[in-house]
């Protein structure tokens, strides 16, 4: 469909990782978001949360350094930096629900443009749900960012006006950063903060909503 | 008042579960799951449970074995698809299961709720989505809330890493997950652990889960290859 090729995955990590302020609480969602942390600076300070109890959470283990009771979100392996800090999983979900991170990247099927999001669930009757701690992350930091290609593989925007897609959660989505640009949500709207290989008319003709320009010089 | 009970095996920990109870089951994916405890309740006579736990199990132990061989009528949980949670899919397309979706805080205050002995609470995890459908809802400043019940149960079955001989409780990194809040919410509270170590030998400024909580510890033996090294 579109000959637009915007960056890479992990291009886009590293446009993510450049936003998070040193010294950041940050939690990153399973999948595309887990790249961000690979492009943190050294000496950030910025302490990575997961929902199942740890703050201070380190690189994937691998080797003699699997342990398996310590893992991610998602199940895998992974170690302690100094400083971590383990909670049961009441507490670690109040720190979120509570507004104690700074900052919650995301995956999405679809953001909208009040940043409604969409990501826990197709819709399909078919499709066992399973929601897991998409929604308690949606609303659970003081800043929620969404990285996500801008459209489908069939190239539909999945920055919508609606979102179709069951919602996670409503007004949620403050950024939303995708291979095409970086999109900020506010009440004055949508507006485009970057631009990755595309012109400003060209990436408003792919999307169904009003966007304001805010490209930076 | 009741003082823990130190057993000898698994089986007689959880040999008298009833038919039709709610079973907290411990653990987020491996971490934390007390797969001895399962195993002797799925030796157990035990049938038509209510099990709550985070997954609907994986492979084919544990809770998975529990839900193959249709001893569970309905589990509460977050995240019961996964990539090897085959004999949940299979029990629930087959329409012989009851699932509860519920999101992972919420599943998780519901339980610290009700050993808290909250009588119901407003979160704002679920407002306005699918899984907030018929519940109570209130805004309250500005925000919508939902409002969620506490989750008790008759028996929960917990890993930890040490116990005393009193049943004070500690455990190891992200293998803690939900052990402390199951441990307040069950009448009947059965921790599996690594090590039993004399009253006195854990400091008690460390300790998690106090005595109080907890019934029954058995220890159980982990293969080296889960054991994790040490503390």
């Amino acid at each position: 469909m579109s000959t637009l090729t915007g960056i890479g995955k992990d291009a886009l990590a590293r446009v993510v990782a450049a936003d998070i302020p040193p010294g950041s609480f940050v939690n990153l969602g399973i999948g595309l978001p887990t790249k961000i942390s690979n492009y943190l600076a050294p000496g950030s300070g910025v302490l990575l949360h997961t929902e199942n109890g740890l703050l201070g959470m380190g690189p994937e283990a691998h080797g003699d350094d699997v342990d398996p009771d310590l893992v991610n979100a998602g199940k895998v392996p992974v170690t302690e930096l100094p400083g971590a800090s383990y909670f049961h999983h009441a507490d670690s979900f109040a720190m979120m629900r509570g507004g104690h991170l700074d900052i919650c990247v995301l995956g999405a099927y679809q953001v909208s443009a009040v940043g409604d999001l969409a990501n826990w669930h197709t819709g399909q009757t078919a499709d066992i749900p399973a929601v897991g701690g998409a929604m308690d992350l949606a609303l659970g930091a003081r800043q929620t960012f969404v990285m996500m290609t801008l459209l489908t593989r069939e190239g539909r925007p999945k920055l919508v006006r609606t979102c179709t897609y069951p919602l996670t959660g409503l007004a949620c989505v403050s950024r939303v950063y995708t291979d095409l640009g970086v999109f900020l949500i506010s009440p004055d709207g949508v507006a485009v903060r970057d631009l990755f290989g595309v012109e400003f008319a060209e990436l408003a003709g792919l999307l169904d909503l009003p966007l304001l320009d805010r490209t930076r010089a | 008042m009741s003082r823990v009970m130190i057993l000898g095996s698994a089986l007689e920990a959880v040999a008298d579960t009833p038919d039709g109870a709610t079973v907290l089951i411990g653990g987020f994916g491996a971490a934390g799951q007390p797969v001895a405890l399962i195993e002797a309740l799925l030796a157990s006579d035990a049938r038509d449970l209510t099990v709550v736990s985070n997954n609907a199990g994986n492979g084919d132990h544990g809770l998975a074995a529990l839900i193959r061989d249709r001893r569970v009528r309905k589990i509460v949980c977050s995240f019961p698809r996964q990539s090897d949670s085959w004999h949940f899919d299979a029990a629930w397309r087959a329409g012989e299961i009851e699932l509860e979706l519920v999101p992972q805080g919420n599943l998780a205050e519901r339980i610290r709720a009700a050993g808290a002995g909250i009588g119901a609470f407003f979160t704002p995890t679920g407002f306005g989505t699918a899984l907030a459908e018929g519940k109570e809802t209130r805004v309250i400043d500005g925000k919508g809330y939902v409002l969620e019940y506490p989750l008790r149960a008759d028996v929960a079955l917990i890993a930890a890493h040490r116990a005393d001989e009193l049943g004070n409780l500690v455990y190891r990194k992200t293998a803690r997950n939900f052990g402390p809040i199951m441990a307040a919410a069950a009448a009947r509270t059965v921790a599996q652990v690594d090590e039993i170590v004399p009253v006195g030998a854990l400091d008690p400024e460390h300790v998690v889960t106090p005595c109080l909580y907890v019934d029954r510890v058995v220890r159980v033996e982990r293969s080296p290859a889960l054991s994790g090294g040490s503390p």
